[in-house]
């Protein structure tokens, strides 16, 4: 009898644990690095608004080790996991494999493997292209200095639409890139603004998260854009403008249709329209005719009147990928590899 | 075109910078390690010395305060490591270990509540003669005071072990803390010294990446120096001057691949990016070939504790 309630009041005990819904998020970075990691925390702690439980783990590295912080998310009790990098593709989906009854959803990849498994990304490119538009009628040496992290997609994609951009109001721009390997390396990130500065680029922009190099440009004295938040504190004179990734109110959705059911493999790209991709406020030293046409693009980037893939693109070697009066299709975008015309150097293999 | 003098002499200017944590740490390091002690726990003391230095510069709003602080901390955390391996004589190997995973935690921690600050400007020296001389300019003027400090510390660091009797002592008890001990010299207390004294100046490394070279506090900022300054310690055969060399090497060729790619240089960028480790190598590897020098001025003791007989 004794036996019996405590198998009874082990089993409520279990119950009772699993009944309450969790959502889980793994981070690349520390929640502090004021930039990518940081926002995504902003949108778990509006999931934690909603009513609803959401840890996480952070600095989780790449490889194995992500594939056991994943699985343990999965085997504690998490109902939802968010993966908030690229290089967590396989490992989400490996293990998916073995949880059918977790929901998985991977951030800027694009493998779904599982029913399980749901991409979302935001199409930052859209925020490259105002950049590219207010770094071309900016600059004085015509030439834009462009730190970089890994060469995938989405990064070629962001330095391609800038420079698209860019050379529709100056012919004559030049964008020199730097790929430092690394998300985030603060000193690395500052020593490349300075050499991109020292080579005569008086636009500093970058595709790594720390504020590092944002700081370089203002002792330097040229502009620069933040990356992922507003890092306009950091660098208050020579910031213009910084895209902010906005993913809360998609992780609330989210973490609302898991629990109530409603939860459906989906592949979501949102942008400026859903209001995933967001800009900080101008900087007024742009001027205000400046201003005024940057947010237009803004609002024609949001609605679909312009988009930042129109043809005619051709790639480096003279390529056509995009035919004149057509645009660029996701298959396109999403596989990007090559630089488009008018950008320095060779993208690493 | 931009390639003109001042634009080298900048490129010089942007090296030496880069190279000052390198050179502190490793020449703290050193003088530990020529003791006999092998403390791996630089990369923690450095990034404990970071943090507290940004503390102290936005609680205090006074940059003097930070610099002795970060030194002090830097101190603080290596007198752990000094009594574990010391008075309780543990693993030195281990204990350094431990000191860098507890540094990178509590930096952390105390970080939190720091994130997002903007730093404040250090004061640069002679920054106006930096702008009105060509080439040396930039080479020369426009620093902080820590680099100065940094660029003078391998030298003193040099004639202190082979022209001063401390330096001596130093020595002696690194290669044979027994005989030292026959003689008279109190091996514990020349080591805590000396541990200490490594501890203040990757305290100091830490307070250069914190408040003047990306002045702001982030998670994890020395991102690996401290190895590297590890590593140049041992390439550079325990020599001071070779570990100066070594750490401008490094900055150098660092720097340096980052121009070559960003003038669009056809050469995979992935080899440019392993390039400062193996040129560091090769270099401090050709000049160090000495084996009798080597021989001079290895520690014999490296790592291994002693207990002194009562």
């Amino acid at each position: 009898m004794k036996y019996l309630i405590s198998v009874l009041f082990l089993l409520g005990l279990s119950i009772s644990a699993n009944a309450e819904f969790k959502v889980g998020f793994v981070y690349v970075g520390p929640v502090t690095d004021h930039g990518w990691t940081y926002q995504h925390d902003e949108g778990r702690k509006a999931v934690e608004a909603a009513g609803i439980k959401a840890t996480y783990v952070e600095s989780v590295q790449y490889g194995a080790d992500s594939e056991r912080v994943i699985r343990q998310l999965a085997q504690s009790g998490h109902d939802l996991i968010f993966t908030t990098s690229f290089g967590y593709m396989d490992p989400t989906n490996n293990v998916a494999k073995d949880f059918p009854n977790v929901k998985f959803e991977h951030a800027t990849g694009y493998k779904m493997d599982h029913p399980n498994v749901s991409v979302y990304s935001a199409r930052f490119y859209q925020g490259r292209t105002l950049l590219g538009h207010i770094a071309g009628k900016m600059t004085k040496t015509n030439t834009i200095g462009y730190i970089a992290s890994f060469p995938i997609p989405e990064v070629i994609r962001g330095i391609n639409a800038m420079t698209l951009a860019a050379q529709k109001v100056n012919p004559d721009i030049k964008t020199k890139i730097i790929w430092v390997f690394s998300w985030y390396d603060p000193g690395k990130e500052a020593e490349a603004a300075q050499a991109l500065i020292d080579q005569g680029a008086d636009i500093i922009m970058q595709h790594t998260d720390s504020t590092a190099a944002v700081q370089v440009a203002e002792k330097a004295g040229v502009w620069s854009f933040g990356q992922a938040s507003d890092m306009q504190k950091f660098a208050p004179k020579s910031i213009l403008t910084s895209i902010i990734d906005d993913w809360a109110p998609y992780y609330v959705e989210r973490s609302i249709a898991a629990r109530d059911g409603t939860w459906s493999q989906q592949n979501t790209w949102h942008g400026l329209k859903e209001g995933m991709v967001a800009m900080a406020p101008y900087n007024p030293a742009m001027g205000s005719d400046l201003v005024k046409e940057v947010e237009q693009l803004q609002k024609d980037l949001a609605s679909g009147k312009a988009n930042s893939f129109t043809g005619p693109i051709y790639d480096q070697k003279g390529n056509l990928l995009v035919a004149e009066g057509s645009v660029a299709d996701d298959g396109l975008l999403g596989g990007m590899k090559v630089y488009v015309k008018g950008v320095e150097g060779d993208v690493p293999q | 075109m931009i390639f003109d003098l001042n634009f080298f002499g900048m490129l010089i200017g942007a090296i030496m910078a880069s190279s000052v944590p390198l050179i502190l740490a490793a020449s703290g390091e050193l003088i530990t390690e020529r003791s006999g002690v092998l403390n791996l726990g630089v990369e923690g003391m450095m990034i404990v010395g970071a943090i507290s230095g940004f503390a102290l510069m936005v609680l205090t709003d006074n940059l003097f305060l930070a610099v002795i602080g970060s030194m002090l901390s830097g101190l603080i955390i290596s007198s752990i490591f000094g009594f574990l391996t010391q008075t309780l004589f543990t693993n030195h190997v281990a204990s350094g270990l431990a000191l860098t995973i507890f540094g990178i935690g509590i930096s952390a921690m105390i970080g939190k509540n720091f994130v997002g600050i903007p730093g404040k400007d250090f004061p640069l020296l002679l920054v106006n003669l930096r702008e009105s001389i060509p080439f040396l300019g930039p080479i020369l003027f426009g620093h902080s005071i820590i680099l100065y400090v940094a660029f003078a510390l391998p030298f003193a660091t040099n004639y202190f072990l082979k022209k001063t009797k401390l330096g001596l002592i130093v020595r002696a008890v690194g290669d044979s803390p027994v005989s030292a001990s026959n003689q008279g010299i109190n091996v514990a207390l020349v080591r805590y010294s000396c541990i200490l004294y490594g501890g203040a100046m990757c305290g100091l490394a830490g307070a250069y990446l914190s408040l003047i070279y990306t002045p702001q506090w982030i998670e994890n900022m020395t991102a690996g120096r401290g190895w590297i300054a590890l590593a140049l310690v041992v390439f550079a055969t325990w020599s001071p001057l070779k570990v100066l060399a070594g750490a401008i090497i490094f900055g150098g060729v660092t720097i340096m691949q980052l121009h070559l790619q960003a003038i669009g240089l056809r050469i995979p960028v992935q080899l440019l990016s392993a390039l400062p480790y193996i040129m560091t190598i090769i270099v401090l590897v050709v000049i160090s070939r000495d084996s009798r020098k080597i021989k001079l001025n290895t520690p014999t003791s490296l790592g291994q504790i002693f207990y002194k007989e009562k």
